[in-house]
């Protein structure tokens, strides 16, 4: 797929997200670009620290103090979500634009039932609800055991009253995925929603989240640092290190030929056993600090074909095939 | 609730029970001082009336029969004759307990309705001047003395500005024939509105007084409870559900935040019982506590020994329902 | 928030090498209001160990004449008594000094005796475990079971008023508190390595108690024992205050603020001014300890 498609549905355009600490000012996310087009799935790869989480929690608007957003524009379905009232945000959280969590036994509350927590988001946002209390009530529960059925949930009636502890790992994050899915939104926001699971479970919970998609023709966003999970489930996938996007483009060009050498050293570091015993090559180095970075290439002190011009301030170079990387040794095409 | 584990729980009580039993009948039989000498003092009494004395008291047996006449005695409920009253011990503490438990009651719900909602906003509204002062009044309602603030609080509002009353519990014109002898209920209970201020206005200062300390408490592990709660990826959660403010106040984050608060609140209200004693004899309160100070004067020791047991017993009893409101409260704790 | 605290990791990184309990000191002393009122605990402490050359006046002579004198800056009163004179004409303010030695060395001397005996039982019982550990517990428990004021006064009135008295009846239900810290840290640190260590070598019970394991439980028991001392002054104030504690003519400042009772209609400064000395006292003494216990707080220190 290498057309644009005509609008997409989430367009982020230079965001910047500062958290004001005591040490110092970190800008979590540096000038970020996003796009998601209907319909598509994209994977969003970086390590810990690299901004992935708080570029979409910017997003949702769910930035808290010591954090905020610094400048940028964010639009969704062609809304600018900046300059909406925070009702208004609210309306389209858990609507339109849904997300899940990383770990699914802290993100559900404790001493509510998981029939509860489904059934509250129904009644927040969706307006197909009948009026009268008993009907709206059985309304919701219907909606809501159709939705832990979606996600293979057996007996889902008599499931809703229980605890989130009484569930396992894998079933806990499926309710998560319902409760995000109850009101059909267009965009699902996943965050890590595999790493606190087992392998086995893994699979069947990225099974389920790409079966959805198909069926609700939902747009998805993987934020992963896991490059497997992304080359199996995503059209398009978008690199983050230190707080910027450092290349992108479709899965499978990016996976076979990585034009950035951060990409790179994270696909050599896959251990693979086609490449039994051979040692495994990690990236060297460390994240550098991101308080008050100097402008230039975040993976200078990292990158092993490092120049001095790349003491200055890089930008994202257009290569081409909808790919572009942010390496001052790459040829810029101008399409 | 699993009946048989709680019954297994009300029997681990039983050794605490003799425990705190043995003592008090300890303190009372090993320290130094014959106590029929004591109570003797000058007065001229033939060595054949001490002997009947003695014997009254059961003084003249051997300790390890009397340990076991006191058990006896403390599970009927027959703590001998109080001189000084010419009644049974356990009546004159039967007749005074309504005061000191309407008291306590009263400390505990104005601590409450204080307390919690101050707590909450101070979360809330974190390092405002809300929180600050919340923050200030925790740390002097801990390092008030009780039985100095009672002092102050009379001379400022009954003697100063003559809006309450110096002491007792209720003034002559307002008595009522008794029900449940909480005055506050009874005056209701037989139509004198009159007669219900007059006994609010009575309880008043008392019930601040004796309140404070735990006030101060609660506020703090309310704040912290919240705060933390705050931080929780569930509140996270609910927040990317989009749902309004309240709900997530109301339902997801307080019924968790609360929990430490109910719990300290359950075990505090012990600790309201050792305070009543100051309080009561501040404001001149017809109580049990009162009742022990004067009895400790006269060396009246049957009484006072029954009204530690009386007190300690209460202790262990309110903290075995702590215990079990806990369980109740957070649904991951079994009994 | 991982990121903020990932940003300020090599921050902290540049302290390390200095021994914990130095930096813990360090954290305490950036906490100005804390270092504020551990200074002003110092005054306090220096107040009562030089009462006699402080206060103007003797705190026992009574002089009729100057009955219920109003304090220095009030009409009728005079400025060398600064803050008035009680119901039998002796300076307040002296009193209030002089009543700073009954309360520091009271709650010192509970404190001591009450996080010594905590320590010993604490030691006994998480380390050695067994029928000691059972023995001690249940104590615990039973004790536990009394609020601490009806213990205090059950025992005050069996026993008789005094110094010596309210010490031991404080201390008898103090112990427990440390006791039980002590016991918390001693199971948590006796599966450590260097204990095994201690033991492989051969060490006796004892030795590993008092030397491998005391030194390093020290710290949260310390941190307990100052919290604790604002309330035990509270106690024995409120046991003055009820005419269970020093008898007079000994100024405690309970006692003073029950003796300013009959005159609050008249001559409020007699009850109010010792009540103020126990508040501040214990206020700076609350921030202080406080102060202390954030300062050794593990989170701190990542």
């Amino acid at each position: 797929m290498t057309t644009m498609p005509a609008t997409p549905l989430l367009q982020v355009q230079g965001l910047r997200t500062v958290f004001e600490t005591r040490a110092g000012r970190v800008f979590a996310v540096d000038g970020v670009d996003v796009t998601v087009n209907p319909g598509e799935c994209l994977g969003v790869v970086g390590e810990s620290g690299s901004g992935k989480s708080v570029t979409f929690s910017s997003v949702m608007g769910l930035v808290r103090p010591p954090g905020r957003i610094d400048s940028g524009s964010i639009h969704f379905e062609g809304r600018d979500l900046r300059a909406l009232s925070p009702q208004d945000m609210r309306k389209i959280r858990g609507r339109d634009i849904a997300m899940t969590m990383q770990d699914a036994l802290t993100a559900l509350n404790p001493a509510l039932t998981v029939g509860e927590q489904i059934l509250e988001v129904l009644y927040a946002h969706d307006e197909t609800l009948p009026h009268g209390r008993m009907a709206r009530r059985k309304a919701a529960r219907a909606k809501a055991v159709e939705m832990l059925e979606l996600v293979g949930i057996a007996s889902a009636g008599d499931r809703l009253k229980y605890y989130p502890h009484e569930f396992s790992g894998g079933m806990r994050q499926r309710i998560m995925i319902a409760i995000a899915l109850a009101c059909r939104p267009k965009l699902l926001i996943a965050d890590e929603p595999t790493t606190a699971l087992d392998v086995t479970i893994q699979a069947q919970v990225l099974e389920l989240i790409a079966d959805i998609r198909v069926r609700l023709g939902m747009s998805v966003v993987l934020i992963t640092h896991d490059l497997g999970v992304v080359s199996e489930y995503c059209d398009r996938v978008m690199v983050m290190y230190a707080g910027q996007v450092v290349e992108e483009g479709p899965t499978a060009s990016v996976i076979q030929k990585p034009q950035h050498p951060y990409t790179r050293g994270l696909l050599q570091s896959i251990p693979r056993l086609s490449l039994r015993g051979q040692k495994i090559k990690p990236i060297e180095g460390q994240v550098p600090d991101l308080i008050d970075l100097p402008p230039q290439c975040r993976f200078y002190s990292r990158c092993s074909e490092r120049l001095d011009a790349c003491m200055n301030r890089i930008d994202m170079r257009e290569l081409g095939d909808l790919r572009r990387a942010r390496c001052i040794r790459l040829p810029e095409v101008k399409a | 609730m699993q009946l048989g584990k709680l019954v297994e729980r009300l029997l681990q009580l039983v050794p605490v029970l003799l425990g705190v039993s043995t003592i008090v009948f300890l303190m009372m039989a090993l320290t130094p001082g014959d106590p029929v000498e004591i109570m003797i003092g000058d007065q001229p009494i033939t060595p054949a009336e001490e002997l009947t004395l003695r014997q009254d008291l059961g003084l003249d047996k051997p300790i390890g029969e009397r340990f076991v006449v006191f058990l006896e005695n403390a599970v009927t409920g027959d703590f001998g004759m109080s001189l000084f009253h010419r009644r049974p011990v356990f009546d004159v503490i039967v007749e005074r307990l309504p005061a000191t438990i309407e008291l306590s009651l009263v400390a505990l719900i104005i601590a409450l309705v204080t307390s919690i909602p101050l707590g909450v906003m101070a979360a809330i509204k974190k390092n405002t001047i809300i929180d600050r002062f919340a923050t200030i009044g925790s740390l002097l309602g801990v390092s008030l003395p009780g039985f100095w603030f009672g002092i102050l609080l009379l001379m400022l509002f009954a003697v100063q500005l003559r809006l309450l009353p110096v002491s007792g519990r209720i003034g002559f014109d307002s008595e009522v024939a008794p029900i449940t002898h909480f005055l506050l209920v009874d005056t209701l209970l037989r139509g004198r509105l009159d007669a219900f201020w007059d006994a609010l206005s009575h309880i008043l200062l008392p019930a601040i007084t004796l309140g404070l300390p735990m006030t101060a408490i609660l506020t703090r592990v309310t704040r912290t409870s919240m705060l933390e709660v705050l931080r929780q990826d569930y509140v996270a959660f609910a927040e990317a559900k989009g749902l309004s403010r309240r709900r997530i106040l109301f339902r997801h984050a307080l019924k968790n935040a609360l929990i430490p608060t109910v719990s300290v609140a359950a075990l505090e209200t012990g600790s309201l019982l050792g305070g009543n004693m100051i309080v009561e004899t501040v404001f001149g309160w017809p109580g049990l506590g009162r009742l022990v100070v004067e009895s400790i004067f006269v060396r009246n020791y049957p009484l006072v020994q029954a009204a530690v047991l009386f007190y300690a017993v209460t202790y262990v009893l309110v903290n075995f329902v702590a215990d079990l409101l806990y369980t109740l409260l957070n649904p991951r704790v079994k009994l | 928030m991982t990121v903020a605290d990932d940003a300020a990791a090599p921050a902290m990184a540049a302290d390390q090498g200095k021994s914990l309990f130095k930096r813990n000191l360090e954290n305490f002393a950036e906490n100005r209001l804390a270092l504020a009122s551990a200074v002003l605990v110092l005054i306090f402490v220096l107040m009562a160990i030089f009462a006699p050359w402080i206060a103007p006046h003797d705190p026992n002579e009574t002089d009729l004449f100057r009955r219920l004198q109003p304090p220095g800056w009030m009409p009728g009163g005079e400025w060398s008594y600064l803050l008035g004179c009680d119901g039998l004409g002796r300076d307040i303010l002296s009193r209030i000094i002089y009543g700073s030695r009954i309360s520091i060395f009271i709650g010192t001397a509970v404190i001591l005796v009450a996080t010594t005996i905590g320590i010993v039982a604490g030691l006994a019982a998480g380390y050695l475990r067994g029928w000691v550990d059972i023995a001690i517990s249940r104590l615990v428990d039973i004790l536990l079971g009394f609020p601490y004021l009806i213990f205090a006064i059950g025992l005050m009135a069996m026993m008789g008023p005094g110094l010596f008295n309210i010490i031991l009846a404080l201390a008898y239900k103090e112990w427990v508190i440390p006791c039980r810290v002590v016991r918390g840290e001693t199971l948590a640190v006796r599966e450590l390595e260097y204990v095994e260590a201690a033991r492989a070598i051969g060490a006796s019970r004892f030795h590993i108690m008092l030397r491998e394991i005391m030194p390093n439980i020290l710290s949260p028991v310390i941190v307990v024992s100052t919290i604790r001392m604002a309330d035990v002054i509270i106690l024995e104030a409120s046991l003055s205050f009820l005419g269970l504690g020093v008898q007079p003519p000994t100024a405690s400042w309970g006692s003073m603020v029950a003796d300013g009772r009959a005159f609050i209609l008249e001559a409020w400064w007699v009850s109010t001014f010792p009540g103020l000395a126990i508040l501040l006292l214990v206020l700076v003494i609350n921030v202080a300890s406080q102060g202390l216990r954030d300062a050794f707080d593990p989170r701190f220190n990542e």
